[in-house]
Order: structure tokens, then sequence, then C-alpha cells
């Protein structure tokens, strides 16, 4: 793969994802585009120029390790997981499919590369935590990159883990959270708010840093930010619009757990050309 | 018969001192053994390998749901993790995690429950682990650990070290009788017998092997023979050995200290039914919750003796 600090390539790649997205959840007939399509520049940014990895060498000790705590979003790992050459982008459309490594959620089983197996929520953050305490043990460069969805943060264990990231100073981690403020039942603010969500962080002795998640540039500069950032670890809250690129699925709820027809997809695929 | 004086029964260490005197030992060998524990560790016994090796020790706090799940990402990068605390919060405050994040990727980790079933005494049942077998054995992959002394906790810890997947390992608050000799051999997927006999098998694990080998020296001065097998491995289960008692003696007990209805019991009638279909007792905790009291009172009401496994063994012969 070649990686780039370009933004405008890295959003080259980004749009091609959103097509792949919308494709593939379309062709599966269920999924959850409003949440995959929230997080694609945030993926983009750190597959195609921060994260430490290698396609030909998954398992390569020194890699960092990224963390798709809200797994429902597995589109979007698939998609660049698959640009970056780890998977085969031409069985992208077998998603959920059986046999399809493709699996509804994230599963270590059919793709070994994947860092943990994730769906339930509020678990990916703990198992950053462990992976950069191994880090550290060993002495190895590994850094942990972990993505939240606001609604995934109701979670309690959510709670235990940034209370023991910022009390053992586990400065080799990054929460991004994805704050598009929709959850499946409605709107965050209607179900179970989170403001202040940065400040939340402060108090458990995270460094804070607010973003628009859909600026490439921006999110380059935050992710230098946490990387400079010694003695705690970094919570990116990240700024998106859910459903971003396609019109209609925009801050719809309806979009976080529903596929596309046919006609809409078609629709989708035009605004994003 | 010289089983007799062959079990003075004299009274060890309790299984959760063995396990973190052996975790230090294990550690010493093998420097990529880390122990996590949730502020019991002067309970579990992590204390010793945490005063030998601080940078290899995480203390999580409170929290058992972020403590497994710490533990699943260390394990994910090649450490062997035992992650400690008592039984009913391991398992039951982390079992979502242990469902998820460790036994459906299969992942490396050991999870060690201290102070498991009735006999941790006055604390009483918030704390009293009696549905922990049922529940770690229900997660596919899990390999399953119940010693019943010192010196098999001892062998299990580093059969546990030494295999690759998840583990439960059982253990208990009190002072545990030693039934194994030194030396004696444990595997997982194994048993060990600890008397031979022609009439009745008598399967135990954890304190309740003790109660069994009473049982068995009570039961042959009335002219009763009874086989006793400590079946430690609840999960693999040595079904080779659990066929051939059900073959030979053609009736079984199992005695353990868990409800009956989800633990090592409903496990041997499954092989039993699979075998050879023979009468079978059970003894252990009915469908109820204990209370407080001593250990010895609660062991009593409770129907955990000898006593208990003498009267099932006289049922169970009279169903032959």
């Amino acid at each position: 793969m070649k990686k780039t600090s370009n933004a405008a390539e890295l959003q080259a790649i980004a749009k091609q994802m959103r097509r792949e997205i919308v494709e593939m959840i379309t062709y599966a007939k269920s999924g959850h585009p409003g949440g995959s399509l929230s997080v694609v520049e945030i993926l983009v940014t750190l597959f195609f120029d921060v994260l430490r990895h290698d396609p030909a060498n998954p398992k390569w000790p020194d890699r960092d390790h990224f963390i798709l705590s809200k797994g429902h979003a597995a589109p979007v790992l698939y998609t660049v997981m698959a640009e970056c050459g780890y998977t085969p982008k031409d069985q992208l459309n077998t998603l959920r499919k059986l046999g399809s490594i493709y699996q509804g959620h994230p599963d270590v089983r059919f793709i070994p590369a994947l860092e943990a197996s994730t769906g339930s929520l509020g678990e990916g953050l703990s198992i950053g935590i462990g992976m950069s305490l191994a880090a550290k043990l060993d002495q190895r460069p590994s850094r942990s990159y972990v993505v939240l969805g606001d609604g995934e943060i109701q979670e309690g264990q959510i709670w235990e883990s940034a209370m023991f990231g910022g009390d053992k100073a586990v400065d080799n981690l990054v929460a991004i959270v994805d704050y598009n403020h929709i959850q499946l039942d409605g709107f965050v603010n209607d179900i179970l708010p989170l403001d202040p969500l940065p400040d939340k962080w402060r108090a458990f002795n995270w460094h804070a840093i607010e973003v628009d998640g859909h600026s490439i540039p921006a999110l380059q500069a935050a992710f230098a930010e946490a990387a400079a950032t010694k003695g705690k670890p970094t919570v990116i809250v990240a700024h998106t619009i859910k459903g971003k690129g396609v019109s209609f699925m925009e801050n719809n709820p309806k979009f976080h757990g529903t596929a596309p027809t046919q006609e809409e997809m078609e629709k989708a695929l035009m605004e994003l050309a | 018969m010289e089983t007799k004086t062959k079990f003075d029964l004299k009274l060890g260490m309790a299984t959760r001192e063995a396990f973190g005197r052996a975790l230090v030992d294990l550690g010493r060998e093998n420097k990529n053994v880390v122990a996590l524990d949730a502020d019991l560790s002067k309970s579990t016994y992590t204390h010793f390998f945490a005063k030998e090796f601080p940078e290899r020790f995480v203390e999580c706090g409170i929290a058992e749901a972020n403590m497994i799940a710490i533990g699943a990402g260390l394990a994910s990068s090649g450490k062997i993790p035992f992650a400690a605390s008592f039984s009913c919060f391991a398992i039951n405050k982390g079992f979502e995690q242990l469902r998820v994040a460790v036994a459906y990727p299969n992942v490396n980790l050991k999870v060690v429950g201290t102070h498991s079933g009735i006999s941790i005494g006055e604390d009483g049942p918030s704390q009293m682990s009696i549905e922990d077998l049922g529940l770690a054995c229900s997660l596919p992959g899990f390999t399953v650990l119940s010693p019943s002394d010192e010196v098999c906790m001892r062998a299990l810890v580093f059969a546990a070290a030494a295999h690759v997947g998840p583990v439960f390992l059982r253990a208990g608050r009190p002072k545990a009788a030693v039934v194994h000799a030194a030396g004696q051999p444990f595997e997982i997927g194994g048993s060990v017998q600890l008397t031979d006999g022609r009439d009745l098998t008598i399967i135990a694990h954890g304190l309740l092997v003790a109660e069994a080998i009473r049982a068995q020296e009570a039961l042959e001065a009335e002219g009763v023979s009874a086989r006793v097998i400590d079946m430690y491995s609840i999960k693999p289960l040595d079904k080779e050995a659990i066929s051939r008692a059900a073959g030979e003696t053609r009736a079984i007990v199992v005695a353990e200290e868990h409800l009956v209805a989800s633990g090592l019991g409903v496990r041997v009638s499954q092989v039993v039914a699979e075998t050879h279909p023979c009468p079978m007792e059970f003894v252990g905790i009915q469908d109820t919750y204990a209370e407080s009291g001593t250990p010895e009172e609660l062991m009593e009401k409770y129907g955990l003796l000898a006593s208990n496994i003498i009267a099932a063994s006289q049922r169970v012969l009279s169903r032959k």
C-alpha cells in the first residue's frame, strides 16, 4: 500500500470508500450505513497516514493497533482494510453472507489481521489498554487507536477503562469518539446526553481534543498532538455527521441500522460520483 | 485394603493460596506471564506476584469488566495474563467480556476465580459463587478446571499457562485437605482415580473430593467398594474415565460445591447417557442461595459432607 499525508489524495480514497460502503450494505440488505459513513475520514487518515502498519505483515510486533469498538460500523473498516490490501476488494459485496470474511461485525476468526472481535459495545477501549500496556512492557513503539461510538460511551465499561487509562497514564492510547449525535432509538440528547463530553474525559485525566471529524487536516493535527502528549492518554472528540456524504442519510436516525434500497443506492452513488 | 491408610487428609493450603504461590514460580520461569486483579489481591493471593513482579501486575481497581477485557488485550499482544478475583465477580461481572472479548475470539486469557462455592462462610450469598462452573462451561472453547488441593492447583496453574486458549481456574477460600501425592501428574482433560471400586463410583471436584474419600472409607467399612475419581477437569471432561466407571461399577454419585442444575453432575450424566446409562445421584447445592454461617455449618446445612455422599451412595445402590 502507498501511504500519503496529502489531504486531497486521502479525500479521494474517502469518497471511494463511501461508495463501497453504500454498495456493500445495499447488497447485504442489512447493516449500519450512518455510523460507517460518519467515520470514513477518521479511518482513512489513520490507515493511510498515521498508523504504523504493514498489510503484507499484519502481525508485525511493532505495529500500531486499531480497534473499531463500535463494531456495527464494520463496513467502513472492511473498505479501508480492502483499500490497504489486507483483504480482497472484489468480495466486499459478500458482506453478511454465509461464508464471507466480511461478517456482520468484525470477527478475527475470519480476518486474522483484525485486532479484536467487536460488536458488543463498550469493550474496545479496555482491549486497547491491554495492548498498550503490553507494548510498554515490551518497550515496543506500538500505539493503540480505538474508535468509539457516541451512544457506545453510555456503557459503564467505557468509564471503567477511562478511569484506568487516565490514572495509569497510558499515553500510547488514543480514543476517538464519533460524536454524530444519533443512536439507534434516536438522538443522543433525547436518550442519554453526553455533554460536556471533553470535560468528562478531562476529569478522568485524559488529554481531550475537539475536531471536525470530516476535516482530514484537522484530524492529522489532532493525531500528531496525541502522539506528542505524554503522561496521559488522548481522546479526540470528533464532531461528525451521521450518514455523511449522502444527503438523505445525513442526520437521519433511520439510517443508523437500515440498508438503502436499490433506488436509494443509485441516488447515493450519484451524489458520491 | 490399604486405601484406609493411604489418605491422611491433612489440611494443606487453600487452593487460592496454592494458586498465588504457583503463579510466582510460573512468573519466574516465563516473563510473559502477567497478573491482573480487581482490588482483591490480598484475598486471591496475587499479591505475592505483585510484590515480586510489580511491573507485570495490573491493579484494575473494582472494575471486573475492564479487567477481563484488558486481559484480553494483553493476551492478544502475546502475554499470558492471569486475571483473578472472587469467582462470583470475575465470572458474573466479567461474563459479557469473557464471552465477546475472550471466548469468541479464542483469546489466551486465564481467569482465576477464588472464594468459590459456599465454603467462604460468613460473607454470605453475594460473595458466593455457585453458578460459575455452569457459566464458564457454557462458553465455547473455554477450559474449566476445579482443583481439589494444593498439589492439583499448582500443577494446573502451569498446565493452564502451557495451554493456548482461555481457561477458568476455580479456587476455594478455606484450607483444603491434601488428597494427592506430591508429583502426581495432572493434565487438562484428565482425572485422577483415587481408589478403585466395584460397586459404585463417586466423582467429585474441589473440596468435595476429600469428602468423597471419607465417604468411600465409611462405605468400605460396610462392605461397599467405591471408586473415587477427582474430576478436576470439568471441561474438557475425561469421558473415557466416566464411561469406564459407568460400565464397570454401574452406579455413579457426583458430588460438588456448586448448583446441581449446572455443574459437573449434568456434564457427567451426559457422558453416562451416551455410553453406559446407569443410576446416578447428585450431591450439590439445590436450587437456592445459601446464607451466612461458618463454612462447616454451611457445608452441613446445604448437604455437602461425606454423610450426604454416603446417603446418595446408598440411594444409588438401591436403584441398581
